[in-house]
């Protein structure tokens, strides 16, 4: 009994000891800047490399605040928040999904639209299916793969086969839209139906294939800081430089359209 | 003086009986670690649309899928699997300790690396896929045969191990007794040596079977998610998630409560084998 209250007394020690030296840690890391500590970024997948190269540009101009981004489907995302996932900054593919955030009241001000996003239909490189338009997507013979339901990319790519009047023969519901792309990368789909950006990043192993205006829908991305972010200031901060010249010049540079574009 | 001694005895007798306080604190502590997460999941169940829930398309499409294909698995586990136990706990080969790391690696690898894996090999554009696929237009993604391979993948190693065990530790002397007697081989292993491994046996079919049904990230990497054809009841309650709280809680009971009742029936009848 005694061993074991002295030992697990040692043990209290040990983490207490952990603790004090985490905190002191994060102390010593104050810098000169106002801004410091961690924002937690919850963006939709579709933003995977935008969001990387501006949470660099954005550690770069304030040094002492260090951004976590925490990439999903947009519907995920949500879930998360609502479920209370201590986030600062959530920028979702659609309106949909942040105004179900808002509703809830777990947006602090107001969401504000910051890129769109066009559809295009993605296909392995050399297209050996010979995909052509949305009209391929009815072909049992060939593997198709949409975003689920639920997910932002899911519902546009539905609504553009709905307007162009398809009926999709479907092989897969993936869980979000990089998902779905490393598929089609792989070539284990013949054609799915993504954003213009998730093509462009693959730097040639996937081809597009536009959809034709009419049929295309025009994704909005809304980002806003949350009413329960742990780093109010930061976040607000980095949904700043998201909409600053500089962010939206990244932004651009990954195939997003500006909102004036 | 013999007084003082019979007390401090006393006291000694009463502090060993007591359990520590602290190991016990620790171990509540532990336990609730399972039981708090169940509580939560209680906690959102729709009680009164319940029945409603569960009668639906997506769920009974998932619950029937998740059945077949799990049930196959441990099929094909058994088939396969026991053989493989018995190669490694009987057979004298160079490596063999390589190939006892390689069928427990399914154990520790996330089950998405599996499943990515099984594509690289078993794909459309795979090793072994892509001339499969050219001889006899087989296509395993995509597919509930894609589901039954990436669950015998992930759950197929409780089964060797736990049969692999039970053959190493068997009292050999009965089977040579056996075969002294004139029985063949295939009468051996069907009369003796199957029957004697059978707890453990039984222990590993459970768990292969368990871990099938919950297999989650190979499936969705491997075969992708299709109502009726793939959407086993885990990955229905990943995406119901997102759409429909209600369905995916509804669903989540349903593993739940399927599971346990497996696992604790089965515990004290067989489990002591493990």
């Amino acid at each position: 009994m005694t061993k074991a209250t002295t030992a697990s007394s040692r043990i209290l020690s040990l983490i207490l000891l952990a603790v004090v030296a985490c905190s002191v840690g994060v102390d010593a890391s104050t810098s000169a800047t106002d801004l410091q500590g961690e924002v937690l970024v919850s963006a939709a997948a579709s933003l995977t490399d935008a969001f990387g190269e501006i949470e660099s540009a954005f550690e770069e101009a304030n040094a002492g605040v260090e951004v976590i981004l925490n990439l999903g489907a947009s519907s995920a995302l949500r879930e998360q928040i609502l479920e209370g996932a201590p986030t600062d900054v959530f920028a979702s593919a659609d309106t949909s999904n942040m105004d179900q955030v808002a509703e809830a009241g777990e947006v602090a001000g107001q969401a504000e639209i910051f890129v769109t996003n066009l559809l295009q239909i993605a296909v392995p490189a050399g297209n050996e299916a010979g995909v052509t338009g949305l009209d391929d997507f009815a072909h049992e013979d060939l593997l198709i793969g949409l975003c689920a339901e639920d997910v932002p990319c899911g519902e546009f790519g539905r609504q553009a086969l709905a307007g162009a009047g398809v009926t999709p023969a479907i092989d897969t519901n993936e869980p979000d839209v990089r998902a779905l792309l490393t598929k089609i990368e792989a070539g284990e789909l013949d054609a799915g139906i993504t954003y213009v950006t998730d093509v462009l990043s693959t730097e040639g192993t996937v081809d597009g294939i536009d959809i034709p205006a009419e049929d295309n829908v025009v994704a909005e991305y809304p980002i806003a800081v949350l009413a329960g972010a742990p780093n109010p200031d930061a976040a607000a901060s980095f949904v700043e430089f998201v909409l600053s010249d500089q962010g939206q010049a990244i932004l651009t540079g990954y195939g997003f359209h500006r909102l004036d574009d | 003086m013999g007084f003082i001694a019979l007390t401090t005895e006393r006291r000694e007798a009463e502090r060993a009986r007591r359990p520590p306080v602290l190991l016990v604190v620790l171990g509540v502590l532990g336990l609730a670690v399972f039981a708090v997460p169940f509580i939560g999941l209680l906690s959102r169940v729709p009680w009164t649309d319940l029945p409603e829930l569960l009668s639906s398309d997506l769920v009974t499409d998932a619950l029937r899928l998740s059945m077949v294909t799990s049930l196959t698995a441990t099929l094909v586990a058994v088939l396969i699997g026991v053989p493989l136990a018995w190669i490694l706990a009987r057979l004298e080969f160079p490596g063999r300790s390589l190939v006892r790391g390689l069928v427990t690696l399914p154990l520790v690898l996330p089950p998405v690396v599996g499943g990515a894996a099984l594509l690289f090999a078993l794909g459309r554009r795979g090793l072994i896929g892509e001339p499969l696929n050219q001889a006899t237009g087989l296509l395993l993604p995509f597919s509930t045969s894609g589901v039954v391979l990436a669950n015998t993948f992930v759950a197929m190693p409780f089964l060797v191990i736990t049969v692999e065990g039970a053959l190493r530790n068997l009292d050999r002397r009965y089977e040579g007794a056996a075969s002294s007697l004139g029985a063949g081989q295939w009468t051996v292993l069907r009369r003796i040596t199957l029957p004697m491994i059978g707890p453990s046996l039984v222990a590993g079919l459970v768990l292969t079977w368990a871990r099938a049904l919950g297999e989650f990230g190979a499936t969705i990497t491997f075969a992708g998610n299709l109502q009726g054809r793939t959407q086993t009841l885990p990955l229905a309650v990943f995406v119901a998630l997102e759409s429909d709280r209600d369905v995916a809680v509804a669903l989540s009971l349903v593993m739940v409560v399927v599971s346990l009742a497996v696992l604790v029936a089965l515990r004290e009848r067989w489990w002591k084998a493990l």
